[in-house]
């Protein structure tokens, strides 16, 4: 599917946890699990649009979670009802969707974003793995889809107390589907070559354009130079090079 | 009415996507007909295939971005074999911008290039991004006149030199290119820049040094554009933080004779559109018939 460059009407645009939003746009929107829009709700300042991954479609209605990191992030915050926000998308490579198997999930703070739609759209049994610092959030969204939601956060006030990675137990699956902080990723994507699972990545690299011009957001993969923004940022697990 | 002949070549209209910023158009195709172009700069091509820079290389700034790229491209003969072909199915003018680390590097791209139907090349001598090469040609004058003299030498088509704005003196620079035989020059290509990460207290680039473009560099790219126009006689191409009909007039107006879009693109894919139709209802609404009325139209006097 081609993407479009257009304007959307923000429906809501709620605070779902401390520095965490839920923004809906309407209308009419299409796009895969994994992929995501350039936006931008400003004229020329910031510069740049920023990606942001799809999260749900709800009757063309699109849903995206985000996490205020910048300026860019920081006015979408204060979008309101009724605004106009502008759209490039949809974009990128996203999950495979079909899969068979049961699916293993392990997400990490914001990374969770494109897991909801994911979970939506598998038809196998998933079980759910999240990583987060203090305290979950959002998590209501995932329950009806999946069967085994696991939680772990740093501060230990809920679920495991540690890293989602020392619960996660990759040989239950045939497939992984991983998005989050790259340390946690590169831990998931060991355990999983360890296991013989096969594991899908969803990378985050800082873009330009979001359509694969700049290249600003290539990367070095075993099959040579790829770019975030169109060959992924889902990628297989053992794609990926890491420089270190 | 919009048409402006360069260097021989002549454009449908003066707005050129610039290089780097347009890849090989597959990306924009998308968003619109590329034949709506005036012309189309490739992305960078070198010899050899090139990875381009590891860590970031992408950072934004007030008005624009640094980028440290690094000329990450498939190398001449996989842009000719695979690219070449797709591009020319488009009616606009497709120019090669030629990068390298050494003059002999750039002869053999230029050689290979010169059997292709491309009408027009554009010579870099001032990436910032890649180490030992690409601007240290772009930076004194007599290794400039060097480099051009050399390509000029062996190109069989009209040879445009992209000039960096970091050249010790802009007006000098021209002039030199001038005579080593270039027939005409863009201007300009990004300017060196940096930032630094301040909590992990270390420079935001591995390169540390990386390319400034878009809106905030525009004024003083517009000021090299008007000062080499008035100092030689060749066409010359404005590039530098152009977003609208009416940035991309004032270069004309400067002395350009066509513009590039850069990163304009990035914020908006058929932004190029925009500016060509901003173009076409300026001069229908000052009754212009011909982008030569008001090419240079400042430094004329009355």
């Amino acid at each position: 599917m081609d993407p479009k460059y257009c304007s959307g009407v923000v429906f809501s645009n709620t605070q779902v946890y401390e520095n965490i939003y839920e923004m809906k746009v309407g209308e009419n929107f299409k796009g895969q699990p994994g992929q995501f829009y350039m936006l931008r709700a400003w004229n020329r300042e910031p510069f740049l649009s920023r990606p942001i991954s799809i999260s749900n479609i709800e009757n063309g209605t699109i849903i995206f979670l985000y996490e205020i990191k910048g300026k860019g992030t920081e006015l979408f915050s204060k979008l309101r009802s009724g605004d106009s926000i502008e759209l490039l998308g949809p974009l990128g490579t996203g999950f495979p969707l079909g899969i068979e198997g049961n699916v293993g999930i392990v997400a990490g703070g914001i990374g969770i974003a494109p897991m909801v739609y994911l979970c939506h759209k598998l038809s196998t049994k998933v079980d759910f793995y999240a990583g987060f610092r203090e305290k979950s959030f959002y998590m209501d969204k995932i329950e009806k889809n999946v069967e085994n939601i696991y939680i772990s956060t740093d501060s230990g006030l809920e679920g495991h107390s540690g890293f989602i990675t020392e619960i996660f137990q990759p040989e239950k699956y045939s497939s992984v589907y991983t998005c989050g902080p790259l340390p946690m990723m590169r831990i998931v994507l060991d355990m999983c070559r360890k296991a013989n699972v096969s594991a899908y990545i969803s990378m985050e690299r800082r873009m330009a354009c979001g359509i694969g011009a700049c290249l600003g957001c290539s990367i070095l993969t075993t099959s040579g130079m790829r770019k975030v923004c169109k060959d992924g940022p889902v990628f297989k697990g053992e794609e990926i090079v890491f420089n270190d | 009415m919009t048409s402006v002949e360069i260097c021989g070549v002549e454009f449908k209209n003066p707005v050129i996507a610039a290089s780097g910023t347009f890849g090989f158009g597959r990306e924009y195709e998308k968003f619109y007909s590329l034949s709506k172009l005036g012309g189309i700069c490739t992305k960078g091509i070198t010899l050899h295939e090139r990875h381009g820079n590891s860590g970031t290389r992408i950072h934004e700034t007030t008005g624009g971005l640094l980028n440290s790229i690094g000329l990450e491209n498939p190398g001449v003969d996989v842009f000719i074999e695979e690219e070449l072909p797709h591009m020319e199915k488009y009616d606009t003018v497709i120019i090669a911008n030629v990068g390298g680390s050494t003059i002999e590097e750039y002869i053999m791209a230029v050689e290979k290039l010169n059997k292709t139907n491309i009408p027009m090349f554009e010579l870099n001598i001032s990436c910032p991004n890649v180490k030992q090469g690409g601007m240290a040609f772009g930076i004194k004058s007599d290794v400039a006149f060097k480099v051009v003299s050399e390509v000029k030498k062996v190109s069989k088509k009209p040879l445009v030199v992209k000039l960096s704005p970091n050249a010790e003196n802009i007006v000098d620079m021209a002039y030199r290119c001038c005579e080593a035989g270039a027939d005409g020059l863009s201007l300009v290509n990004t300017f060196s820049g940096m930032a630094i990460d301040i909590y992990g207290k270390k420079p935001v680039f591995e390169n540390t040094i990386a390319g400034l473009s878009g809106p905030c560099i525009k004024p003083i790219a517009l000021r090299m554009v008007y000062e080499v126009c008035s100092a030689v006689d060749i066409p010359v191409i404005g590039i530098g933080g152009i977003m609208d009909y009416k940035d991309a007039i004032e270069f004309i107006m400067s002395g350009a004779y066509g513009v590039q879009i850069g990163s304009g693109n990035f914020v908006k894919p058929d932004i190029c559109l925009d500016i060509i139709s901003g173009i076409e209802k300026f001069m229908k609404d000052e009754g212009i018939k011909s982008l030569k009325e008001i090419r240079g139209i400042i430094r004329r006097k009355s």
